[in-house]
């Protein structure tokens, strides 16, 4: 067996021999992580599929027969909950959460290696029973990616007798997997730095990571107490989501139960999810941010402190997900307030971003044009959020297509956009190659212009109140004829938007084979990732020394340097000692 | 407070120019130690889930179908005695538990090994006697979804029972990793957490033998105090 003798371990690294334990039943982060990435980019593309196919329905309706009322509400969703939970969190966290952090850190791999293999493969098992909803009777479930009870296990929705199950197991599957990475994440960020990586010497990718797995780890069991909850008064008929009714004439079992109950637990854990999303993406956003303006970031104890009163913030505006569910008009002002007080952290990171780019040398290249086309997007996204967090707005929006705009725009096509940004970003460490420039640019202008050409007019037709849901308008006074235009032109523009991604993959395909090699550090980067005696990194990251770290991961452009970038690495000269530090300067 | 000590840094500003001497030794990752931040993450995680299930319990219980199990001289746990033999044996397992520790710690092998198992039987004797509890309560016709505090008792005793359950896996390696690599003085950190869990869970079984015991009027002022 080979051994590694590393005086940071005490253990011989599991190092993997066959094909098997290499590229399957690997331990090795890096490996979990492209595995991660892998599954979630595929059941992402599946629920792109279906975007695809519900916007048929809404911009051509009546032309397609294999979509009757029934799919469409599959279609919806299916999307909604792959997007949300299988593809942004699990991409998010699994997927860059495995590669970086202990490449971040300057550890060799997570501290519990094994469990985080078996992270990945409850994943995989989650994944399946979920898709697995697609071949059993009746069909996944229809009621809509919020499962609320009564309907979502009442006759007359669709997938109300396989599909919910599967769908409620599914979850319970995902968050045993991510409870397991999570506890891995935190652990190997508190437990596993390298010498002189001290707290705030961290990137903000990984500042934005723990946090939010902090909050996944705290807010997924209220999913799961639902989940369970719920799956009992399916399975076994108990009573305590479902009311006392009567369905197609005839009397349920059911005793009383509180349909608004399942609606708080639901959100409890939804709305710290909008940030289980957001945070890891707003840490990646402005290491790519600094990297590519060749900056310091602007402004970084405040964007720490902003992530961690974010995330605190997160578990405190639930309900503003519920302005319509009929609770106390005191409640409703009780939320409002907590949610327009985390606009205010949020609104310092969007100015610290801006802020990094101005008089910064800003290189466009692909991961940078994401990176600020995300400022856009999360911008917009997020002045609509103000709108909403107001519960006398809300109440007449609440049903409208504003809605499905705003939380496009603020948290799928925003989150996205980071994605995007941190897979060009990150993709000659990962391959060793670069990428094709050309295709990256029309990738990102069909993607950034092409949401606007969607989500932009989804806004007047929430203003118009066509209502959202609805398997087709029908003919209605308020709604006029050029509503219709309107959403056959942005099922056209979801159409060109959903084809632009073959450019993504194909790129990412091809270039892994075809792509000219990446040289070492290729965007001059900072931080310990790029450090690595090898591109990509081999099993252990960083040979027989682990890296020793002397300053934060932002020191670009500083005066005197040799080059506009000192690695984290590199250690601090007498001269910086004294240049560096203002409070230092003798007078 | 550390963290806000911790917040407070600029890392800008750099270390003195003695951080480019000779190197120090890295020291090793403590795995004890993480695996000690793992146990109180898990401990937090199960909290929350209890602490979730409860508050459901508290708002359902303010729904004219609830029916509180005790009370009435009709209703199971007016006379809790059974839940208190329970409660027993999980005390037993809890003190088992931690005698194994001492004896450990003392590096006597004997009393680690009666400790670990008079645990390990008094913990499935729990299981036992809570399924046996159940058999009782669908004998006295008090079944699953009857009533929703007959739920939230076979909801909440069995997720407890999980949670014994996963506990017990744990120990079983732990015991057959420092069996395997023939190594009895690494099993006391290992043990400590262990018994730290098994303590955890009797004192979250306290808090549900508590709540599933109280009579309406209790259930009612908690709830009220919870805005219900």
């Amino acid at each position: 067996m080979q051994h590694v003798a590393v005086a940071d371990t005490t253990e011989e690294l599991h190092d993997p021999q066959t094909f098997i334990t290499k590229y399957v039943w690997s331990q090795d982060h890096k490996v979990i992580a492209i595995q991660y990435g892998g599954t979630a980019i595929f059941v992402g593309l599946v629920a792109l599929v279906l975007s695809g196919l519900m916007r048929l329905q809404l911009g051509f309706p009546d032309t397609f027969d294999f979509i009757d009322p029934n799919s469409y509400l599959q279609f919806v969703t299916m999307h909604g909950m792959i997007m949300v939970i299988y593809l942004l969190t699990a991409l998010l966290l699994g997927g860059f959460g495995n590669y970086l952090i202990p490449l971040m850190i300057g550890a060799r791999d997570m501290v519990f290696p094994y469990m985080n293999m078996l992270s990945f493969w409850f994943y995989l098992l989650s994944v399946i029973v979920l898709l697995a909803s697609f071949f059993v009777p009746g069909g996944p479930t229809g009621a809509g990616w919020t499962l609320y009870p009564p309907q979502a296990i009442l006759q007359g929705t669709p997938g109300y007798d396989w599909g919910i199950i599967l769908m409620l197991a599914s979850l319970a599957i995902f968050i045993i997997a991510f409870t397991m990475g999570g506890l891995n994440y935190v652990t190997t960020v508190l437990q596993a730095r390298t010498h002189g990586m001290t707290l705030m010497r961290m990137p903000l990718t990984i500042w934005g990571i723990f946090t939010a797995t902090i909050l996944g780890l705290l807010a997924f069991p209220a999913l799961l107490v639902s989940a369970i909850m719920m799956m009992l008064d399916k399975v076994i008929g108990t009573s305590f989501f479902m009311p006392a009714l009567v369905s197609l004439g005839e009397n349920l079992d059911y005793t009383g139960g509180s349909p608004v109950l399942f609606q708080h637990l639901f959100w409890f854990f939804g709305h710290p999810e909008v940030y289980i999303v957001a945070l890891p993406a707003f840490g990646m956003v402005s290491d790519v941010l600094a990297v590519h303006a060749r900056k310091n970031i602007f402004g970084y104890r405040m964007m720490v402190w902003a992530i961690v009163a974010i995330g605190a913030l997160s578990f405190v505006v639930w309900a503003h997900h519920m302005y319509v569910s009929g609770m106390h008009p005191a409640f409703g002002f009780f939320f409002a307030t907590t949610t327009l007080i985390i606009a205010v952290p949020t609104a310092i990171k969007v100015y610290n971003w801006v802020l990094t780019l101005w008089r910064g040398n800003i290189h466009l290249t692909v991961p940078m044009l994401f990176a600020i086309g995300f400022i856009f997007t999360f911008t917009h996204g997020g002045l609509t959020g103000l709108f909403l967090g107001n519960v006398t707005i809300d109440l007449p929006l609440s049903d409208t297509y504003f809605v499905v705009a705003h939380f496009h725009m603020v948290m799928g096509v925003s989150p996205v956009m980071v994605l995007f940004a941190a897979i060009y970003h990150w993709y000659p460490l990962m391959t060793g190659r670069m990428f094709n420039e050309s295709l990256g640019k029309a990738h990102f202008w069909f993607t950034f212009l092409g949401t606007y050409a969607i989500y932009l007019p989804m806004h007047y037709l929430g203003f118009l109140g066509v209502p959202r849901r609805y398997f087709a308008m029908g003919t209605t006074d308020f709604i006029p004829d050029s509503a219709f235009e309107l959403n056959a032109s942005i099922t056209i523009s979801a159409l060109i938007v959903g084809l632009s991604q073959l450019f993504f993959l194909y790129n990412v395909i091809w270039s892994i084979r075809h792509g000219e090699k990446a040289e070492k550090n290729p965007w001059g980067a900072t931080s310990l990732e790029w450090q690595t005696p090898d591109v990509p990194p081999h099993h252990g990251n960083w040979g027989p020394e682990l890296p020793r770290v002397y300053r934060w991961a932002y020191d670009f452009s500083v005066p005197g340097a040799k080059e506009d970038f000192i690695p984290q690495n590199h250690p601090v000269t007498a001269e910086e000692r004294t240049e560096g530090d203002p409070e230092e300067k003798p007078s | 407070m550390s963290l806000f000590k911790t917040l407070r840094e600029k890392p800008w500003v750099h270390e003195p120019v003695t951080a480019t001497g000779p190197a120090q030794e890295v020291m090793p990752i403590d795995t004890l130690a993480a695996a000690r931040l793992v146990l109180r993450f898990i401990m937090a995680i199960v909290s929350v889930l209890f602490f979730l299930f409860i508050i459901t319990f508290l708002s359902r219980s303010q729904y004219p179908d609830f029916q509180a199990l005790a009370g009435q001289p009709w209703q199971p746990f007016t006379d809790p005695t059974r839940l208190w033999i329970n409660t027993g044996i999980l005390v037993a397992a809890s003190l088992a538990m931690q005698y194994a520790v001492q004896c450990s710690k003392q590096s006597k092998i004997n009393g680690t090994v009666i400790g670990v198992c008079s645990g390990a039987f008094f913990s499935v004797l729990f299981l036992v006697s809570q399924l046996d509890l159940w058999q009782h309560l669908q004998a006295l016709g008090f079944y699953v979804s009857t009533n929703p505090a007959n739920s939230y008792f076979y909801l909440l005793t069995a997720v407890h029972g999980v949670h014994l359950l996963g506990g017990l896996m744990v120990l079983a390696n732990v015991v057959f990793r420092v069996w395997y690599d023939d190594n009895p003085s690494a099993l006391s950190g290992p043990l400590q957490l262990c018994t730290t869990y098994w303590h955890f869970l009797l004192g979250v079984w306290l808090v549900l033998f508590a709540l599933l015991t109280s009579r309406p009027e209790t259930i009612n002022a908690l709830a009220a105090m919870c805005g219900f």
